[in-house]
This record gives C-alpha cells, structure tokens and sequence, in this order.
C-alpha cells in the first residue's frame, strides 16, 4: 500500500496533547498541494490554520469536525487517484490498530522537553529542535511578556530543515526572573551568553518586538554571531508603542481584565482563548514575574521606546537582514517598517496583527525558511 | 513544570518558603514522627504525609513533633506568630478544633484588634477536612462555616494542587491568621504545578468554567463536582460558569454577583452540613444584592444534615455529586421556562 500518506493530528506546542478539527477547508477528492491549507486546527491556547506538508488527492477526512483526537491520530488519508478504495480502508484499519495499540509514554511527549543552560550565572530556559541537522541554527527570541511557546506554530515547521533553539527572556517564561537593568543591552549580553554557553558561534537571529530590539543589538553587540536577522514587528525602531498595553499587560490580575488586553495583540480577537489568557496569569503569579515586567517596561518602553536602533542598521555590514510587520499591528505601528535601508528586506502581512507568528503562522515560517536559505 | 500532586504541591510551598524565610517553621503531631526511635527519624511526616522528607532539610529545630494536646501547640504557634515567627501549624483533622477553639477564636484572632492594631499574628492553620475518605462522622467535617464567620480569620479551601501551592505560600506571606483547608480526598490527585514559587492572592474568586445560562459555586472538592456537572450540561446544550471562591473570607463577591447578574440563575455546591453553611451564606447575599437579577429560586446542594455515615453506601449517598448538581441545574432552568411560558 505505498503511496498512502497519514495526515495526523499536529503537535502545537509542548502541552497540547489532543486539538479538534474546526473545520475541513478541503473536500474528499480535492487535490492538494505541499502548502495548502487543510484545516482549522483547535487546540485549547488557540486555533491556527494547517497547512499540509504531502501532495496528493485528500481520499479521506477521518476526523469529524468538531471531534477532539489525540496528537498522533489520523485526522486524514492523502493518496494518487488511482489508489482503490479498498485499500484505504485497510490502510485507515491498520494505522487506527497500530494508534490504539502504541505504548503509553509514547501518546504522551516523545520530543524533549525545554532545557536550562547557565548564562553568566543566570538560568536560562530554552527548547532546542531539529538537532539533527547541520549548519547555522535559528534562534528565536519573544517578545515582551511573552515567552519560547510563542513559536509553537513556526518552531516545528522551521525544525523540519534547522537546528531551532528558542528560549526565554530573563524576567520570562521558566528563566531566572532577575531581568537585571533590563535594558537592551543586559538582554543581548544574556542572548550572547547562552549562544557562547550553548557553543553557538554564529545563529540566524529572529526577534519578535522587545526580541527584536535585542536581536538587532545583540548583532550589533557582536556581528560574529549573527549570521542574519529577522525582526519581527520589533521594538527598535522608532518612538510609538502602546504605553497602555505594556502597562495594562503587568497590571490586570483577572482574565476579564487581561483578555481585552492581550485581544490588542490580534486582527482576530476571538484567538484570545482563556487558557491563552490564563497561561498568562500563572506566569505573573510566579515570584519576581511581575517585578521583572515592570523593570523591562521602564528601561525600554514607559511613555515610548527608549532606544532606537534604526539609525545604526548601517552598521551590521553585510549581515542580511528582513523585517516582517503585521498590516493592523496596534502595539508598534507598522510603519516603522517604513525608510529603511534599501538592504533590508520588508514584508507586511495582512490580515495580521502584533502577533504574525501566531496569527499567521505559515507565512512568517515561510518568510523565515527563503531568507535563512 | 511537571505533573504534582495536591500533597506534593502543599509539600513543596512549605519546603520553598521555608527555604525563602527562615522564621517559617512546622508544628504539629507527628509532622515528622519518629523522633527519638532508631532508624524511624521522619517516620510519619504528618497523617498522611504531606510534610515528609521537610524535617531531613530544615531539622527537628524548625520541624516540631508536639505533644498530642492541640490546645497547647495552637496556643504555642499564636504565640509564637504575635514574637515573630511565621508558624504553619497542622491540626490533623478539623474535626479537632473543638479542644483549641479557644486559641483560635478569642486569641490568634483577636491579637491584631486587642492590641490596637500593633499585633500581627503570621500563622497558617492547616487541616484535613471533608468526606469519601472512610474516615467516619470524627474525621469526615467540613466546619469551614464556624471559621468564615470570625472575624480575623482568613479562611482557604483550595480546590486543585495548583491552587494548593500558590495559596499556601500566600497564606505563609500573610500577615493575619490564616486557616487553611486541605479535602483529604484531594491529595493523590495530580496536575502541571510549576516548580517556581507562585502566590494567588486571598479574596479573588477563579472561575474555571464560563458560561451564560446557569452560575455554580463550588467550595474546595466541590469546585471539580461542579466542574464535572458543567461539562456534562454544556454537551446537553446548557452552559455553566462554575466560580471558585478560593477563600470563604474574605470573600469576593463581586465575582458572584456580576456572573449572576449575566445568567440569572444561582446554584451553590458546599459539602458543609446545609445550615449556615457557606451556600446558605452567598443565598443571602445573591438574594439581598441581585434579587432583580434572579429568574429562578437559588438551589443549593448540599449534604443532609445528619453525622458523616461511616456505611460506605451511606457515605456515598451523603456527599454531593455530580448528577445531584445537574438535576439542580436542570431545575433552575426548567423554572425559566415555566416564567417564560407564562409572560
């Protein structure tokens, strides 16, 4: 039976551990292509739009919309046309005896979870993807309050081809809460410290907003070490920020009060999931999170951004560098993607808003794939 | 991050702040146990050992086995919290609060008010409570009613492991006496607890279900009944918002009476004996402060008002269950309709 291809239930990120099909975007018989989407794939933080990685004729759609299914199920079967019928069925047999019948720890977390690494002294937090391939890894780093599950949608499709390490900001996610001055600079010497603690001499940096801010000035820091930049929608570049987001963001302790802060974040409001928004609170509970917060927020953006960066692009020499902006982006306005050198290369997103990683996952992993080559 | 049980999760605040402060300190019978017998150090670690392993790390001079007299090592740790330390002391069992009453009612209580505001009492009170455990009618009471209603208490029923740890470690920071309720049905029970020190602030209901038709209120163990019956409705086509109040006093609500003046519709889970329990307590306050908001009579369910049943059977029969939540959702609603029908 070759020529069947599985279309299983997708892993978005380390606590997923099953997601719905909301809806099929393809019919039986449809044919598609590497890159189509498929389906809008739900899990309890949010729901991202799933694009297929096989080509061929959807023959089945096994999972029912609306259904909850494990990661690993079969959600549907792509083969060629001329595969009978009969033989799908006993491929679907096969693969739902095997699925039923697999070990216990392996329905569970089979790829690893984040690691720490020390860097100069402080415990950084991070995930690393995609160890199996060679060359110049990816390094993501988040953004203001967010942390390394921000990549959930873009890590895995970047670790198809890259070693991807994504990791938590000081004052961030599951790494020390001490941000230091939290300053750009204290930033980037922490990001310059775990490459040199994680024997990475030169990476592919990517940055979302404060990540990107501290991206450019770990390049500038240390242009050895970057072998491209990517800044997503980052800080960095000009005065504007949403001064009420990043204030409101620390102080509302209650999903009523923090949902329609975090729905700022998107063109889609309704991604704003209350798991998305309670994730969010635990972590503020944790002891130092918030002083951490308020600390970033006073060195970097309290009644505007502190440190522009733009007019030192020049600077990074031949080092590539793209800038990807959503369209409505209403916490650092796009048009900071506007005037700069003719060398950087700029693509604006519709339909996206402060959160193209998350909003609209698959362009900005392809953006990301063609620029790091 | 990783799995924790609700005793794992009480065990690691203890463990944390008392590694944070050095003036938090265990008493209680046989929180270690052992002491003095060869090769039985830390024999106990409490009933049901939740403070194991804590006297191997922080020693027999901060983890204190006390004579079995409750009314002595309360009376002890209210005195020692009003010199400066920060006791956690463990009761065992609620049901043991009649023979220190007294220290905890007319003394830790009212330190803070009789000395003019000058006096702060730092204590935590932990205890066993509540029924299923086959522990009969001396071991099985909820009694967090006669707590809520003293003034100068803080009172704390945490419903899951995460919200055990963050609670204690709040309650230890607090500066007033802080009662803290642990359902003994709870401990084995496991979910993703950060290994990170965490606080969740008193007075702050959570609400761990949102939905438009019917509000539950569940106390402790009765958040996750609640949660169950909400879950079971919402595929009927009835949704749930189920708020957990997290601690009886103070008591926040604001969160009550804002969810009922969204659906209309009240039904209270306490495993605490029916009269003047926290259900009756949050019935008068709905009916007082949202009587406009009601479209059907507030249901509150609750265990009958005898003893604890010893009788397996009868014991189940007497905690509140999921289907006795449902049927009182499903009364409640078929009230409106029966409004709706007639306007």
């Amino acid at each position: 039976m070759t020529g069947i291809l599985p279309v299983t239930m997708p892993k978005f990120g380390l606590a997923m551990t099953e997601g719905k099909v909301v809806s099929w975007a393809k019919e039986e018989g449809a044919v598609i292509a590497v890159g189509d989407e498929l389906a809008d794939i739900e899990t309890t933080k949010i729901t991202n739009a799933y694009e297929s990685s096989v080509a061929g004729v959807l023959r089945r759609r096994v999972a029912r919309e609306q259904e909850d299914v494990p990661v690993g199920a079969l959600i549907a079967v792509v083969a060629d046309a001329a595969v009978a019928d009969s033989d799908i069925d006993a491929f679907i047999e096969r693969f739902q005896a095997e699925f039923a019948a697999r070990p216990v720890e392996a329905s569970g977390d089979a790829s690893p979870g984040p690691l720490v690494v020390h860097a100069g002294g402080r415990p950084i937090r991070y995930l690393e993807t995609g160890t199996e391939h060679q060359g110049r890894p990816i390094v993501l780093l988040h953004g203001f309050g967010g942390d390394l599950n921000n990549w959930l949608f873009v890590q895995p499709a970047l670790a198809e081809r890259h070693r991807v390490i994504a990791l938590d900001l000081p004052g961030h996610g599951g790494s020390t809460k001490d941000a230091g001055a939290g300053d750009l600079a204290t930033l980037a010497g922490v990001v310059l410290d775990v490459l040199r603690a994680l024997d990475v001499p030169k990476a592919h940096l990517a940055g979302h907003s404060l990540g990107g801010a501290v991206a450019l000035r770990a390049a500038l820091e240390s242009p050895s070490h970057a072998a491209s930049l990517t800044l997503i929608c980052p800080a960095g570049l000009g005065e504007e920020i949403d001064d009420d987001f990043t204030r409101d963001f620390i102080s509302a302790n209650r999903r009523k009060l923090l949902q329609p802060v975090l729905a700022k974040l998107f063109v889609d409001e309704s991604l704003v999931s209350n798991d998305m928004t309670e994730d969010l609170l635990r972590f503020k509970r944790l002891d130092g999170a918030r002083e951490a917060l308020t600390t970033i927020r006073e060195a970097n953006f309290a009644g505007g951004q502190r440190e522009i960066l733009r007019g030192r692009l020049g600077e990074l020499g031949d080092i590539p560098v793209q800038v990807i902006w959503g369209a409505e982006d209403r916490i650092v306005p796009a048009r900071h993607a506007e005037g700069l050198p003719a060398s950087v290369v700029t693509h604006v997103v519709a339909g996206a808003g402060h959160m193209p990683h998350l909003e609209k996952a698959s362009d900005v992993s392809r953006l990301l794939l063609d620029f790091v080559g | 991050m990783s799995k924790k049980s609700f005793r794992q999760a009480i065990n690691e605040a203890l463990r944390q702040e008392m590694r944070r402060d050095p003036r938090v300190v265990l008493m209680g019978e046989d929180v270690a146990g052992g002491a003095g017998a060869a090769g039985e150090d830390d024999a106990w670690g409490g009933v049901l050992g939740v403070t194991k392993g804590l006297v191997g790390e922080f020693g027999r001079e901060r983890v204190l086995d006390t004579p079995l007299s409750e009314s002595a090592y309360i009376g002890a740790a209210a005195g020692a919290a009003a010199t400066g330390l920060r006791p956690v002391a463990e009761l065992m069992f609620v049901d043991f609060m009649g023979v220190c009453f007294d220290q905890i009612f007319n003394q830790a209580a009212k330190f803070r008010y009789m000395f003019g505001g000058h006096a702060v009492t730092p204590m935590v009170i932990r205890m066993m409570y509540g029924a299923g455990f086959r522990a009969a009618s001396q071991h099985s009471q909820c009694l967090y009613p006669i707590f809520t209603h003293i003034p100068g208490l803080k009172v704390v029923i945490p419903s899951s492991a995460y919200e055990a740890k963050g609670l204690l470690i709040q309650a230890i920071r607090d500066d007033d006496p802080v009662i803290f309720m642990e359902n003994k049905v709870l401990y084995d029970q496991e979910e993703e607890v950060p290994d990170e020190s965490y606080t969740i602030p008193f007075g702050e209901a959570n609400l761990t279900r949102e939905g438009s038709d019917v509000t539950i209120v569940g106390i402790g163990r009765m958040v996750q009944i609640a949660n169950a019956a909400a879950d079971t409705l919402a595929r009927q086509g009835i949704s749930c918002t189920v708020i957990d109040p997290r601690t009886t006093s103070p008591l926040d609500t604001g969160s009550i009476l804002d969810s009922v003046e969204e659906t209309g519709r009240l039904v209270i889970v306490d495993e605490a004996s029916p009269r003047c329990n926290m259900a009756t307590d949050i019935s008068a306050l709905v009916a007082q402060e949202a009587f406009g908001a009601l479209r059907a009579p507030i249901r509150m369910v609750c265990p009958p008002h005898v003893p604890v049943p010893f009788a397996p059977n009868l014991e189940d029969l007497y905690v509140p269950d999921a289907a006795r939540v449902e049927a009182a959702v499903r009364a409640v609603m078929q009230h409106a309709g029966k409004q709706g029908a007639r306007a």
